[in-house]
């Protein structure tokens, strides 16, 4: 069966690639404790040793559109071509193509379908930076092929909070069955609290660090119960109007376990919204 | 009533959308958005996304508050509207992050214009 090497959860933040990137003149003074973390992170999965990456983000408003709206989508097709016009323009995000992994693809829609997630499916689908940030960050010589899983997080109705968490535990449970020799990592990326698009937006700091401080608790413990007995989608609106997209750190958590802490935890507190990194080794740091 | 709300602020979401993911139609509504509106709504407002254009729809139209905030760039409004923030930010950056010499000026100027907003913020539900 296929082995589980890492679990990693991590904030996708589009301004990485460029502050990263850009030469000393203009590079933002935070940028190099950022790229200092980034490559700490980074290090997390390299030392795991994958052979395919399970990818979950969430469309914005890219490919998936109100006219036909998926709440969670597996993408099964040869390749991913990546990034998009209006992200190059603001993020200077670079156009990317991933290859597929189409055999584990058909293997968690069939398997999926038959556990009771009822997942739309995407045979052409181009990804965006919720999928390509933590490419460039974790992984940035893109050189495995992927799974995508998209989750609306995005475009109210939205599914609830304790979905995701199912369908995280779901995700792990069928990788483990996966009749496979290959090491899968089982990448997710969510926000903590994030305001776009009102009042709160761009602050000096997330635009609330008191829940940032309790969910990262929650992450870094593997506190399911705690997390689910606070978080419901109406609270989600009060950290930040964009604060749904911790329902993908949600997701993380089921596929990580109740109760597992983290192996690897750091924090960044950005002047507009707090970073966030974990990894967990289910087989332990060497399995 | 409400489902004709709802389906107002579908088509205002689908403007931005359209107009966001095409790079001559952002340059057109920064110089010409009352124009650029006027022939969106003839044209486009229509227009089924995975459809060919002769299955368009025939009933799409914006009330005069909608059109009205569209022509004058009215962000504030829009927001009011329920508009989809994420939309009518990533759109205004694309029109007027250029005009601001600080890097993210704009966005601190469009937050302070929203100011007077407390939760709960307006429904973006469609």
């Amino acid at each position: 069966m296929a082995t589980v090497a890492a679990v990693i959860a991590s904030t996708h933040h589009p301004f990485y690639y460029r502050a990263s990137t850009s030469p000393p003149e203009t590079r933002p003074p935070f940028a190099d404790a950022w790229v200092s973390k980034i490559l700490a992170f980074r290090e997390t999965l390299t030392h795991a040793r994958p052979d395919v990456l399970v990818m979950v983000g969430s469309d914005h408003f890219h490919q998936l559109w109100l006219d036909n709206m998926p709440q969670f989508l597996i993408g099964k097709a040869p390749f991913y071509d990546a990034n998009f016009y209006n992200e190059e323009r603001e993020f200077g995000l670079p156009r990317m193509c991933l290859a597929g992994h189409e055999a584990l693809s058909s293997y968690l829609l069939r398997e999926g379908l038959d556990a009771g997630f009822d997942f739309a499916f995407s045979n052409e689908l181009r990804i965006d930076h919720s999928v390509t940030c933590p490419i460039i960050t974790l992984r940035p010589q893109a050189d495995l092929p992927i799974v995508p899983v998209y989750t609306n997080i995005f475009a109210p109705p939205l599914p609830q909070p304790k979905r995701f968490v199912e369908l995280g535990r779901l995700l792990r449970r069928l990788v483990e069955a996966w009749p496979s020799d290959e090491r899968v990592a089982i990448i997710g990326t969510g926000h903590l609290s994030l305001e776009l698009g009102g009042p709160r937006q761009f602050g000096p700091h997330g635009p609330d660090p008191e829940f940032d401080r309790k969910a990262v608790e929650w992450i870094a413990n593997g506190d399911i119960n705690g997390a689910l007995r606070e978080v419901t989608l109406d609270s989600l609106w009060t950290p930040g109007n964009a604060t749904h997209g911790f329902m993908d750190f949600m997701l993380m958590m089921g596929v990580a376990g109740d109760n597992q802490r983290a192996d690897y935890v750091d924090t960044l507190d950005l002047f507009h919204t707090m970073e966030a990194y974990f990894t967990w080794y289910p087989n332990g740091v060497d399995g | 009533m409400e489902s004709m709300d709802d389906m107002s602020k579908y088509l205002l979401n689908k403007f931005l959308y359209t107009i966001d993911r095409d790079p001559q139609l952002v340059e057109r509504y920064r110089a010409d958005p009352r124009g650029t509106v006027t022939w969106w709504e003839a044209e486009r407002a229509n227009v089924i996304m995975n459809l060919p254009t002769l299955e368009q729809s025939t009933w799409q139209k914006f009330d005069d508050t909608e059109r009205e905030a569209l022509a004058t760039h009215d962000y504030v409004k829009l927001f009011e509207l329920g508009a989809h923030p994420f939309l009518t930010l990533t759109l205004c950056i694309a029109l007027f992050e250029r005009d601001y010499p600080e890097p993210l000026g704009f966005q601190l100027e469009y937050a302070t214009r929203l100011k007077h907003w407390r939760l709960p913020y307006p429904d973006i539900a469609t």
